[in-house]
């Protein structure tokens, strides 16, 4: 909402002096927040005056254009020039080139003299132009930043105007007036006029308010006018669609008269510009009172107008020139014609008013917010006049907004009111509140008395009934958001203002601290770090065919996902199943600026809907508990949505450097990072050859949990994807369940019993099949060598002479203390000789 | 007769005065030496078998009983300060040595190679976990809760009404079939609203995550974000306590000199609802308030919904944007570096911020 202060100060003390920054920082202590500041001002400065045009010379030019010569009297006859500066003339009259033709000798015109600015940082001075010397500038609309005309001068007598040589156009023209805007919060609606924000003036300043709308004079009874019916037959919610419909009748306008610029420049600081007498009275009532209005031409009504829902099939030509079908909740204002208004949204094509247009009808109705809203959703059409609606306007306004618009149609154009009018309708029923006294001290946290209770509601404009230590409260029609006691403790707050309210901090009960889970993400996001890894956050919107990729490990297999109704790039429409197309993306994007060595990981939310429906046809009511039954309901319809981490490895593990040769991630940096993530949390992950459609086939390691549970995936990335992604051959990947780690990890870790007996340690040799994973071998020696074994580790992995092809050797260190003693040579090489012989049970093993 | 070196006279082991011009000789090649090679040469010089000395030790078995004694004294003690020079001199030539060695072995250690990489933790992560820790602190829970929502936790429960413009697909992601209700959380207050429901009065929980709205992302704006909200339910909380507790929570995060401010606002889910800013001296451009997030007391509309008795407890609520917190507190101006995962950003920060 924009206020242009010269209109806030007819109702309100605002000083003379105040800017709008000025009452911006008044208007923000009760909730209105400032958004901008529009001061023509700001871009615009004199000496620009009215003058007029002694005589004019037409002289056409070698380039075919015909420019006026032009002496223009800026200084009333007899008077002095009072102005000095380089390109004034002294006599008074100025000479001026001009290039415009919509003027004649006599004509007062706006004069732009040298010295003067004008918007676009545009200088005027005195200059050479087609043989002589122009001082000055006759303007146009445009050039001043009042208008689109640029076509021709403005001549002052068609605005209405006969003002003295001499005077100050920026004046005249109100390009001294300023507006401050600021931002309506959606239950203040009143705000949306200068009514209201006079009102929150006075409240946030103590100080004296007038309200426009008891400025009017209105009948005592509007009868006898045009005929009107309100015939609703299908509410929404039960709230009529029209509960007030006024409408008052004013015959013999010129509606082809000017506006006056006071209300050009006041309507075109508030936002909007100067379109034609009639349309402007409207609008300018509309941001004076809060109450749309709407001017049909009276000629073009046929019969009863009835305020109804739509047919089926019904149609209607909008003042914008196009065809729209209507919905059977669209509420429209008819007559016998048919439809002639989306009510509350836009006025039909065929009874606008236009500039032959003699007789007016003027229409000041009541219309229901949700109906209304939903039309302009329906039909796209925001307005300020559905802005308003949609936020509730003032039930009592509207024979004051009618009255108003009748008395400017009468004033600015010429036209005579009838006497008689319309206004059929049913005043709903306020809401009384019961405000307990102490409640709004309560709720506050600080000590209001009774007697200032009594004046906030009062200087609301609520009307106040006492019960005992209850107040009760009816508030003012203009304020459809106060409901509740909680409402009018706000505005208690309010208007005292929330700097005065106290601050307190309240003791919580003692707490349980992070919770395990919530401790065990926490560790997992800082060891990945710590591990020198780079955490990022990538937007959870992937593609179908990425979803296809990685949230399947085969090829072909499906995994119902998430689409997205209405998402921002078709492409990107679906949630993820994984986390690596959005790390793959990441990866991208750094390669692209030139950052190629990258270790990057993230933890998120994936999606995984189970086949079937998800959500749940209707949901619970508003302002109750759901059953146990709705709430699991609810519950039931919402797809698994597990952490997951995923991470993606390429080039070097880190910077190439005198002295330092980096080494290349690798696969089994792959599953060593995704060990890593397992056992700091206490999870030691089994690994096994695995396969997956995204991963190299021969380099991708399962990850499992020791009760069998699949958790994960580590390994190469396919080099097919990798081209296709333009990433490096051999980047490499992980993805975890953390949650399903989280869920693994012990309760509780049983100590282990520190033998300070002395080691033995043994190495074998075992030559096997290629194909045999090494991690078997290394569980049957385990399981083979018995208690006495401390450790294993496989330290060489040999292929080539003296192997046979397709063999592999395998060297193994087996490490043997007793808890109890200290082993001789031939217990460890008992134990060893056992181990060797499961694995060769087992695999076929032959030490070498 | 003696085998002697060329040039090396054996001075007779009775003459104390040519044993004395022998140790001197010595003791002047021995400072002489510069190297402990040098020193070697004169060890063997004037120590070794074929030495004056040696053989003037060697000497003293000639000759007469009577005379062994004096002879043996006079070239013992000559013998003991030629060996005890020698072993002077190489103490001094083996430090000097050994402090050569470690002045060749000097490197350039501002040329030390970075041989691990250091990890790093997104900002607005750590933030996440900063602000978190603080409320722990104060005795208060963490709460989380799914994305991908019901629409009823999103909005009825929290008394946005059927047709209120925040439900509109303009600014909700809702997803197919889009009649089921289901829809991407455009706060974190469904939390809320979980935690009201799975938990006994008194309540104090603080929910941080991620949410959605249906904003293009430009140098300001993002469709996902992130965002922390605080929900307090007991018996007689009131604004002042809402007051009380952002104040500490400004101080714990911006320090001792933070300021809070509240203006009025409106939010369907409390009421009465107030704007929060927070007073930011190191802002660009000279200190101003700076709006941080909304707040207010529960609607009791909210309470009920969560099956709370309006009438016996009361709650306040807020909630902040982590993006916007770590734009004016660390000075990110654009909202696509938080997003894009350039690595330069994340690892300016490290594990902090």
């Amino acid at each position: 909402m924009r206020i242009p202060l010269s209109w806030l100060r007819e109702y309100t003390q605002l000083p003379a002096g105040a800017t709008a920054e000025d009452l911006m920082a008044e208007l923000v202590a009760v909730g209105l927040e400032e958004e901008a500041v529009h001061r023509p001002a700001d871009s615009i400065a004199g000496p620009i005056v009215v003058g007029q045009v002694l005589s004019l010379v037409k002289e056409p030019q070698t380039n075919g254009k015909t420019i006026n010569w032009c002496q223009v009297r800026v200084v009333p006859e007899g008077h002095e020039q009072t102005l000095t500066g380089k390109g004034i003339d002294p006599s008074g009259v100025q000479g001026i080139v001009c290039g415009a033709h919509n003027f004649a000798e006599g004509d007062k015109v706006v004069v732009t003299l040298p010295g003067a600015t004008l918007p676009g940082d545009f200088h005027i001075a005195a200059r050479k132009t087609y043989g002589h010397v122009s001082a000055g500038m006759i303007a146009s609309a445009r050039e001043l930043g009042i208008g689109e005309d640029h076509d021709g001068i403005i001549v002052l007598s068609r605005l209405g105007l006969d003002p003295e040589i001499g005077t100050d156009a920026l004046e005249l023209l109100g390009l001294t007036d300023e507006a401050a805007e600021i931002n309506v919060t959606p239950d203040r609606s009143y705000c949306f006029s200068i009514r209201g924000i006079a009102r929150e003036y006075a409240h946030a300043t103590g100080t004296a308010f007038e309200d426009p709308a008891t400025q009017v004079a209105v009948p005592e009874k509007l009868e006898g006018g045009y005929p009107v019916v309100l015939d609703d037959r299908a509410p929404v919610y039960g709230v009529p669609g029209c509960d007030r419909f006024v409408a008052r009748t004013v015959r013999g306008v010129d509606p082809t008269r000017p506006t006056p610029p006071w209300m050009v420049s006041r309507l075109r600081l508030a936002g909007v510009r100067s379109i034609s007498l009639p349309v402007d009275i409207s609008n300018y009532v509309m941001f004076e009172l809060g109450q749309p209005t709407h001017c049909y031409d009276l000629d073009k009504l046929t019969g009863t107008i009835t305020v109804r829902r739509a047919e089926d099939g019904e149609k209607i030509e909008t003042l914008d020139g196009k065809i729209r079908d209507l919905d059977a909740e669209d509420l429209l204002i008819t007559d016998e014609s048919g439809p002639i208004g989306i009510a509350g949204v836009m006025g039909g094509a065929s009874t606008e008013c236009s500039d032959q247009t003699v007789n007016v009808l003027v229409e000041a109705a009541h219309f229901d917010t949700v109906t209304v809203g939903r039309s302009r959703r329906r039909h796209k059409l925001p307005s300020e006049a559905s802005k308003r609606f949609e936020r509730g306007v003032d039930w009592e306004v509207a024979d004051e907004a009618a009255q108003r618009v009748v008395d400017l149609l009468v004033e600015l154009g010429g036209g005579t009111a009838d006497e008689a009018g319309t206004d059929v309708g049913t005043e709903p029923q306020r809401p009384e509140i019961v405000l307990p006294a102490a409640f709004a001290s309560e709720r506050i946290g600080m000590e209001f008395s009774e007697e200032l209770i009594a004046r906030v509601l009062g200087d609301l404009g609520a009307e106040i009934d006492r019960r005992g230590h209850d107040f009760l409260v009816t508030p003012p029609s203009w304020r459809n958001d106060l409901e509740t006691k909680e409402d009018l403790s706000e505005e208690v707050a309010r208007l005292v203002g929330y700097d005065k309210i106290p601050s307190r901090l309240p003791v919580a009960p003692p707490g349980r601290g992070f919770t395990r889970t919530q401790q065990q993400r926490r560790r997992l996001v800082q060891a990945l770090a710590d591990a020198g890894l780079t955490e990022v956050l990538a937007y959870p919107f992937v593609s179908k065919a990425a979803n296809e990729t990685f949230g399947v490990a085969e090829a072909g297999a499906a995994r119902p996902a998430v689409k997205l109704a209405n998402p921002l790039s078709e492409e990107f429409g679906w949630l993820r199943t994984s986390m690596l197309p959005g790390l793959i993306e990441v990866a991208k994007r750094n390669h692209s600026r030139g950052f190629r060595d990258l270790a990057l990981y993230e933890t998120g939310l994936v999606f995984l809907p189970a086949d079937g429906a998800l959500g749940t046809a209707t949901i619970p009511p508003l302002g109750a508990l759901p059953s146990e039954e709705e709430l699991e309901e609810l519950d039931a319809g919402l797809p698994d949505q597990p952490l997951h981490v995923g991470a993606i490895f390429t080039g070097h593990d880190s910077p190439a450097a005198a002295g330092h040769t980096p080494r290349v991630w690798d696969w089994a940096d792959a599953i060593d990072v995704a060990r890593l993530a397992g056992e700091v949390l206490g999870v030691d992950l089994v690994v096994a050859q695995g396969s997956h459609q995204a991963f190299h086939p021969g380099r991708t390691a399962q990850l499992s949990l020791r009760s069998g549970e699949l958790v994960g995936v580590a390994g190469e990335l396919h080099p097919k994807l990798l081209e296709a992604h333009d990433l490096p051959a051999r980047t490499v990947a992980l993805e975890l369940d953390a949650d399903a780690l989280f869920e693994a990890a012990p309760d509780v870790i049983v100590a282990r019993h520190i033998s300070t007996f002395p080691v033995a340690t043994q190495d074998v040799a075992l030559i096997v099949d290629a194909a045999i994973p090494a991690d078997e071998v290394k569980e049957a020696l385990r399981e083979g060598a018995g208690e006495l074994l401390e450790e294993v580790h496989l330290f060489d992995v040999y292929v080539g002479r003296g192997i046979d092809e397709g063999k592999k050797s395998l060297a193994f260190a087996l490490r043997f203390r007793a808890p109890d003693r200290t082993l001789t040579a031939d217990e460890a090489s008992e134990a060893r000789a056992a181990a060797v012989a499961r694995a060769a049970e087992r695999y076929g093993a032959v030490q070498r | 007769m003696t085998e002697t070196l060329p040039g090396v006279t054996v001075p007779d082991p009775l003459d104390e005065a040519a044993v004395t011009a022998a140790v001197s000789r010595a003791l002047e090649e021995i400072s002489g030496a510069s190297t402990l090679d040098e020193l070697k040469a004169v060890r063997l010089a004037h120590t070794g078998e074929k030495s004056p000395l040696a053989l003037a030790n060697r000497a003293i078995g000639a000759l007469p009983k009577e005379s062994k004694s004096s002879a043996g004294k006079i070239v013992g003690a000559a013998r003991g300060r030629v060996n005890k020079a020698i072993a002077e001199r190489s103490e001094v030539l083996e430090a000097e040595n050994d402090a050569r060695i470690l002045v060749e072995e000097t490197v350039d250690v501002t040329a030390a190679p970075r041989r691990r990489r250091a990890g790093a933790r997104h900002p607005l992560s750590t933030l996440q976990d900063r602000v978190s820790e603080i409320f722990v602190g104060m005795g208060w829970e963490i709460a989380e809760g799914p994305e991908l929502e019901s629409e009823w936790y999103n909005f009825d429960a929290l008394n946005f009404k059927p047709d209120h413009p925040a439900r509109e697909m303009q600014d909700t992601f809702f997803v197919e079939p889009a009649d089921r209700h289901l829809l991407l959380r455009t706060h974190t207050s469904p939390v809320q609203v979980r935690s009201m429901l799975e938990r006994d009065v008194p309540i104090y929980v603080l929910c941080p995550g991620k949410v959605f709205r249906t904003d293009e992302l430009d140098a300001t704006h993002t469709p996902v974000f992130h965002q922390f909200e605080g929900l307090a339910i007991d018996e007689g909380l009131s604004m002042a306590d809402l007051r009380g507790t952002l104040a500490h929570f400004a101080r714990q995060m911006f320090g001792q000199e933070a300021q809070i401010r509240l203006r009025p606002n409106f939010f369907p889910f409390t009421e009465p609802s107030a704007e929060l800013d927070i007073w930011h001296p190191g802002a660009k451009g000279g200190p101003r308030w700076i709006e941080w997030g909304g707040c207010g007391m529960v609607n009791p509309n909210v309470l009920r919904a969560a099956g709370i008795d309006p009438d016996v407890y009361s709650g306040f609520a807020f909630g902040m944007g982590i993006e916007r917190t770590l734009m004016f507190r660390n000075d990110v101006v654009d909202m696509r570096d938080m997003i894009e995962g350039d690595v330069r950003f994340s690892e300016h920060f490290g594990m902090e911020i």
